[in-house]
């Protein structure tokens, strides 16, 4: 493989890192944890939403992420033609 | 049938099926041994990746947890879910494409160096001992109280049960009696959950119910648990949080960076055929521990609204003619004064389970004010108006202590479900306990065999005689943690922990860097694992005692308790990991880099294409 796809390779898969590296934190540390007292205003059902976020949201957000990420790198992988034969 | 007769065929059931397979899924080759042959279906090493990370205190006591804590029991929901996302994204697909069986001899080729292994050996052999002595302690509380032998008994037919598949079939007789045990564990959480999900607001899925009204009304569950537990003056159940917001966060960090770096986790990744295999693995594993992750907060709030409702006739939920909880409309919306005398439930009366419970210790009432009647309540509560209640009510303290692990083992007791589902939560805990074992055993086992025996002192050893070191390493950790069940040192109760704490500030930061970061080298890597690791224990131990050792805290030395911005020692472990991060670097920046052939290593590793890297490979 060339030096250039490689290295192209390697700051898509970086990209997408960042991306659902962010969602990951704002899913759980920010809507769980520090805008949890202003979310549990909101009500989702019967849930408060921060609360909501906290016990169950960011897990179901979590099990997407990966799924999401797994597809994506596929993508990655045949777009720079490094995919596993 | 009585339920003793019943738990036994349960229980004697499961434990021949774990027996089956392993006879069917011996191992034959180091491979099969260390990794199942990198053979194993995405989803079935979803599924035994699932059942190996949830341990006895998953499935026993987190529910209690977290009815305890309330809100902030979501640290543990988050934390050890959201480890997932980075184990799959930053660990799980590298290591796999590196194509080794164990995390020391990563951290040993990536960082060329014999020292660097050792010291991730050292990490590996403390957090996973620390892990499984907890374990251990499981398989014994699991068989005395459902099976009527002693705890002792118990913890010898566990090693008995685990020696058996464990030694023989290795990674792959884990591997499929996990899958095994995946499913009596999850069958046994789920079917009293959906049961008290039904009886409290009609709905069957418990995700659903805990956010749903209670039959009848049209007051929420929640609502209603946040009314009655802060009048009785305890914190509001959807709001309240250990410590600060600050601690949760970095708690909550710690546990995810730990899930990430524990070893027995990551090398479920390596029996995986391909890279693709091993980032839509992680995922699997995820949904697998989801379906009881998400189900434990209902079945904390629902164990709790039950036992609240128990004990005071006013919040509204009232048992029937067959001793089972029925919703009563009326008396839910109408909020009746808990405080009323004829409130508290009269000891005399209390239920069979009740009973049962208090046999074993873990259920506790004292009579403080003499009336015969049992007072639950927040006696040191902040709460200036459920204080002055009590007091007018002639209340002296509160008089019952539930062990948290109850919420999980008396709730089909609670709900009356029929003995059958009373049997399926004992082999479900211990299906819980044995699977974790087996897992730290085999991490155990390969870093003695594998890292050690061939890494460092015998190199030339035949593939023949390194799987009978495996198994002879296999034995002794099973003896160990046998012993250390039986005679648990006095620092059990802390030593999860500290497993947590370790992975966080060691393993972690190490291998992430390994693959992140082309330029770290070894005298970086090595140093940034030994600060993040001291530090952590520094403060563990200042907190705790030195290596638990009781009167040899040194709290005063750092200022009091918790005196680092307020964080626990528990939540520590983020904290250990961003020093080893900072060290790491500072120490790269000022030694010389890595060899030419070590960056080549790095960029083959971040690709998925091409042949394993290194000879012995699978």
């Amino acid at each position: 493989m060339e030096n250039n796809s490689a290295s192209g390779y390697w700051k898509a898969t970086l990209g997408l890192l960042t991306k659902i590296l962010i969602i990951w934190f704002v899913v759980s540390f920010g809507a769980g944890i520090l805008f949890a007292p202003a979310l549990n205003s909101i009500s989702l059902g019967g849930y408060p939403l921060g609360f909501w976020f906290a016990h169950q949201g960011s897990i179901y957000i979590f099990i997407a992420l990966i799924f999401y990420y797994a597809k994506k790198m596929g993508d990655i992988d045949r777009q720079f033609d490094v995919h596993e034969e | 049938m009585d339920l003793q007769t019943i738990t036994y065929l349960v229980v004697g059931a499961s434990f021949a099926l774990y027996i089956g397979i392993a006879i069917w899924a011996r191992a034959g080759s180091t491979s099969e041994f260390y990794a199942a042959g990198g053979s194993v279906h995405p989803i079935t090493n979803g599924m035994a990746t699932a059942a190996d990370w949830m341990s006895a205190a998953s499935f026993i006591s987190m529910a209690g947890l977290i009815a305890n804590m309330g809100y902030g029991g979501g640290l543990f929901l988050m934390g050890w879910t959201g480890g997932y996302v980075l184990l799959a994204m930053l660990l799980a697909p590298y290591l796999r494409k590196f194509g080794k069986f164990t995390v020391p001899q990563f951290i040993g080729d990536r960082f060329y160096s014999k020292t660097a292994s050792t010291v991730a050996v050292v990490c590996l052999l403390t957090a996973s001992l620390t892990y499984i002595i907890g374990q251990m302690t499981g398989v014994g509380v699991a068989f005395s109280r459902f099976l009527g032998v002693s705890s002792e008994t118990g913890i010898y037919l566990g090693m008995a049960i685990v020696f058996m598949y464990a030694v023989f079939g290795g990674m792959k007789g884990i591997t499929y009696t996990q899958v095994a045990q995946y499913i009596v564990l999850i069958s046994a959480y789920l079917v009293p959950a959906i049961f008290i999900s039904l009886q409290l607001t009609g709905n069957p899925l418990p995700q659903l119910g805990l956010g749903s009204d209670i039959s009848g009304t049209d007051t929420t569950l929640l609502a209603k648990l946040d009314l009655v537990v802060k009048d009785l003056g305890f914190d509001q159940y959807t709001t309240s949080m250990p410590g600060s917001m600050l601690n949760m966060f970095m708690y909550t960090l710690s546990l995810m960076i730990g899930t990430a770096g524990l070893p027995h986790v990551i090398m479920r990744f390596f029996t995986v055929p391909t890279v693709k295999d091993a980032r839509s693995s992680a995922g699997w594993a995820l949904v697998f521990i989801a379906l009881l992750y998400t189900t434990a907060p209902a079945v904390a709030a629902m164990a709790k609204l039950n036992l609240h409702a128990t004990v005071n006739k006013a919040v509204g939920l009232e048992t029937d003619a067959g001793g089972r909880m029925v919703v009563n409309a009326e008396k839910i919306t109408a909020n009746a004064d808990l405080y009323a005398t004829e409130s508290s439930l009269q000891y005399e009366q209390r239920p069979e389970w009740m009973k049962r419970w208090e046999k074993t210790g873990l259920l506790k009432f004292d009579d403080k004010n003499g009336d015969g009647r049992i007072q639950y309540y927040n006696d040191k509560t902040k709460s200036a108006d459920a204080k002055a209640k009590a007091e007018a009510a002639g209340w002296k303290g509160n008089e019952l202590t539930v062990n948290a692990d109850i919420m999980v083992m008396a709730n089909p007791e609670i709900a009356l479900l029929p003995n059958w589902v009373i049997a399926l939560v004992a082999a479900g805990g211990l299906a819980a306990a044995l699977s974790t074992a087996a897992g730290l055993l085999m991490a155990i086992s390969s870093a003695v065999s594998h890292d050690l025996v061939k890494g460092v002192f015998n190199p030339n050893i035949s593939d023949k005689n390194e799987l009978l070191a495996g198994k002879i390493s296999m034995a002794v950790a099973i003896v160990i943690a046998g012993y250390l069940g039986l005679n648990p040192p006095g620092f059990a109760a802390g030593t999860v922990a500290l497993a947590f704490g370790i992975a966080a500030s060691s393993l972690f930061p190490a291998i992430m860097m390994g693959i992140f970061s082309k330029k770290m080298n070894k005298e970086g890597a090595i140093a940034g694992m030994l600060t993040g690791l001291f530090v952590t224990l520094f403060y563990v131990f200042a907190h705790k005692g030195i290596f638990f050792v009781k009167g040899t805290e040194f709290i005063d030395l750092i200022g009091g308790a918790n005196s680092f911005f307020g964080i626990t020692p528990e939540a520590f472990g983020a904290v250990g990991a961003i020093v080893n991060f900072i060290v790491a670097i500072v120490v790269d920046k000022v030694t010389k880099e890595p060899p030419e052939h070590i960056q080549h290593m790095v960029e083959a590793v971040r690709i998925p294409r091409g042949s394993k890297l290194v000879d012995g490979a699978h």
